[in-house]
């Protein structure tokens, strides 16, 4: 067990910057998700942990000793693949006890270890099997097992779950969960998934284009995102983004205009912003209301989903071409062609400037 | 009979008939000589396809000479030296090429797949000085190397293929277990390349076995000679007489251990031949 403690880390891989001064602390037995889009250097930044790519620049310290330049093998460093790479000529035990072969560990030791590693992960039954006679669950297990055995400071996962159907993905989710709580090992893990990053993290690092764009607890995500970019990439189904105006700031907050909404006072700080600047307001599809619309005023539904517990509403927005979602309980009495109008909820509205930096709330009106 | 099964027997028949001519062409010759390795002396020139009066005479008279037993041991030598090193370097050159990525890689590889396109005799008079200047003329160590010479690319060229599609995860699997590059070859790699590690082991064995003209030309005395030279230098009883029988004798002898290797590993090299074809 050990916190990474990263400053100010560069990767430069030819001509293109894929990590961009990125700064982060890791606390000892924290379990934190890196997560991203496809190509924003989650994995990389994963391996630039592990020793498997250089730091081009920046230091990187595993517990208070800096690893730069240090090999994998001398990280402590554990981690799991993607696809598994279990060695398909070894068994499930030799896979589990390459490590701390290598590493002259006393072959007593080595027996207790993988056997103590195989209890744990319920693998005693099939320490003689090849990974080939191995369902994908298993599989998931050994490489888990593996990367384990050496007891090693800090744990990588690299997309585990990816490989595996819907069904098996939500059970090894727990199993992670649980063993994080047994274990209690410094655990970083890197996915697409958000939830995945939700269910699993202590904290989430939300990565876009090499950059930290936001690290907090799931709740912090996603109830005060910084930016434009968290606030969409975290929740499902995604936040509705409305253009807006700024049409008003006093000591209390600010008064805002979106065109098919009625004006709205809003707690947001926006003294730093001219009036009539352009925004951008955010609200989550749980925090909108319906209610029916006169004549050709407000806003046309274009879609019912039924989902059996709820149900997402899809409504034609003003500008732009990205459906609006308003998700309410089912059953709904809402129908495709109706007009509607929206009430925000004035407590849950994001607001976020022309640069995608979230308003902050005022401190006398902030949420507790 | 309807016309239409008449017509059908007769397809049947006549691509028996071809496959059965295609078989007879290409088997005849080895037949040939496997009966007049059988044939004595006197009836060599009596063209019959069975011989009459079978012999082992010729296979005693060729094992009964000295030099021709030294020449299989100089060739199982030679030969059996060529696959280990060919291998060795292969094993590690096609790590470098197909896995460490560096400056100039792809020019090696075309280096490489360049020199292996010079016919043999175009680089025999400047081997031959390599060889008398490192000392290796009429010595096995002449033949290893320059064996080895002519082995390398191909085998180089095949493991590399073979390499690049072993999972880059399962290298770095190893690196995070601590292994060295030394360790993920030899504990890692190697045990999942034994199909492409026989194929090209087994046409590297070949290629030496059969060699002929380093082997003249780098050998002088009996002993240090190799079988195809000690067969075509086994000289009959007079000056004026090619002993037909004691070569074809011999070469019966010298074919029957690739045969052997040959059925032994079929499956691998078909299994390794085959291995960049398709993804799996």
């Amino acid at each position: 067990m050990a916190s990474v403690t990263l400053d100010k880390i560069n990767k430069v891989f030819g001509s293109t910057h894929i990590i961009k001064d990125v700064d982060l602390a890791i606390g000892e037995g924290e379990f934190v998700v890196f997560v991203g889009p496809s190509g924003c250097g989650k994995s990389t930044l994963l391996r630039l942990i592990a020793g498997l790519e250089s730091i081009t620049d920046g230091e990187l310290s595993i517990g208070d000793q800096v690893v730069n330049e240090l090999p994998p093998r001398e990280r402590g460093v554990g981690m799991v693949f993607q696809s598994y790479a279990l060695y398909p000529h070894m068994t499930v035990y030799e896979n589990m006890a390459f490590g701390l072969k290598l590493a002259k560990t006393a072959k007593e030791t080595v027996h207790e270890r993988v056997m103590a590693t195989a209890r744990i992960l319920q693998l005693e039954e099939l320490l003689e099997r090849k990974p080939k006679a191995l369902s994908g669950g298993q599989r998931q297990r050994v490489a888990m097992g593996r990367a384990m055995a050496r007891e090693p400071r800090i744990l990588l996962f690299d997309e585990p779950l990816s490989n595996l159907d819907a069904s098996l993905r939500v059970q090894m989710r727990n199993e992670i969960a649980r063993l994080h709580k047994r274990l209690g090992s410094t655990m970083v893990y890197v996915t697409h998934d958000q939830v995945e990053a939700m269910t699993l993290a202590d904290k989430i690092v939300v990565l876009n284009g090499g950059r930290v764009e936001q690290v907090g607890s799931p709740q912090e995500l996603y109830q005060r995102p910084a930016t434009k970019f968290v606030a969409g990439f975290i929740g499902s189904p995604t936040m509705n983004f409305l253009p807006a105006r700024l049409l008003g700031a006093d000591a209390t907050g600010c008064r805002i205009g979106a065109t098919g909404l009625t004006e709205l006072a809003l707690p947001q700080d926006a003294s730093g912003h001219a009036q009539g600047a352009a925004l951008t307001l955010g609200i989550r599809p749980e925090h909108l209301r319906l209610s029916e619309a006169q004549g050709s005023e407000g806003f046309e539904i274009v879609n019912v989903e039924y989902l059996g517990n709820e149900v997402y509403v899809y409504l034609e927005p003003k500008e732009g071409e990205t459906l609006l979602i308003q998700r309410g309980e089912a059953p709904t009495t809402w129908r495709v062609g109706q007009r509607v109008t929206l009430a925000p909820d004035p407590e849950h509205v994001h607001l976020f400037d022309a640069g995608g930096r979230a308003l902050s709330v005022k401190a006398a009106r902030a949420v507790a | 009979m309807t016309s239409r099964q008449l017509s059908k027997l007769a397809a049947r028949a006549g691509f028996w008939l071809l496959v059965a001519l295609i078989v007879v062409v290409a088997v005849f010759p080895f037949y040939y000589a496997i009966k007049t390795s059988f044939t004595p002396s006197g009836d060599l020139f009596r063209v019959e396809l069975w011989p009459t009066r079978a012999t082992l005479a010729n296979y005693a008279q060729i094992f009964s000479q000295r030099s021709f037993l030294q020449a299989i041991f100089n060739s199982i030598l030679v030969a059996t030296s060529v696959v280990f090193i060919a291998l060795l370097l292969g094993i590690t050159a096609s790590y470098a090429l197909g896995r460490v990525r560096f400056r100039g890689r792809t020019s090696v590889l075309l280096i490489i797949l360049g020199v292996s396109m010079f016919p043999q005799v175009a680089v025999l008079s400047g081997l031959f000085e390599v060889i008398r200047a490192l000392n290796l003329y009429n010595n096995p160590g002449g033949l290893i190397l320059s064996y080895t010479i002519f082995t390398l690319p191909f085998t180089v060229w095949v493991l590399t293929t073979f390499m690049r599609q072993l999972p880059l995860e399962l290298e770095e699997a190893a690196i995070m277990d601590g292994a060295t590059p030394w360790v993920t070859i030899t504990k890692v790699f190697l045990p999942l390349m034994w199909p492409a590690m026989a194929t090209t082991g087994l046409l590297a064995f070949i290629a030496a076995w059969n060699e002929f003209l380093f082997a003249l030309t780098f050998t002088l005395t009996d002993s240090q000679r190799t079988v195809p030279v000690a067969i075509a230098l086994l000289s009959g009883g007079s000056a004026y007489e090619l002993p037909w029988a004691p070569i074809m004798a011999a070469s019966v002898v010298v074919t029957v251990p690739l045969v052997v290797l040959v059925i032994i590993f079929q499956r691998r090299i078909v299994s390794g031949l085959t291995a960049g074809a398709v993804k799996g």
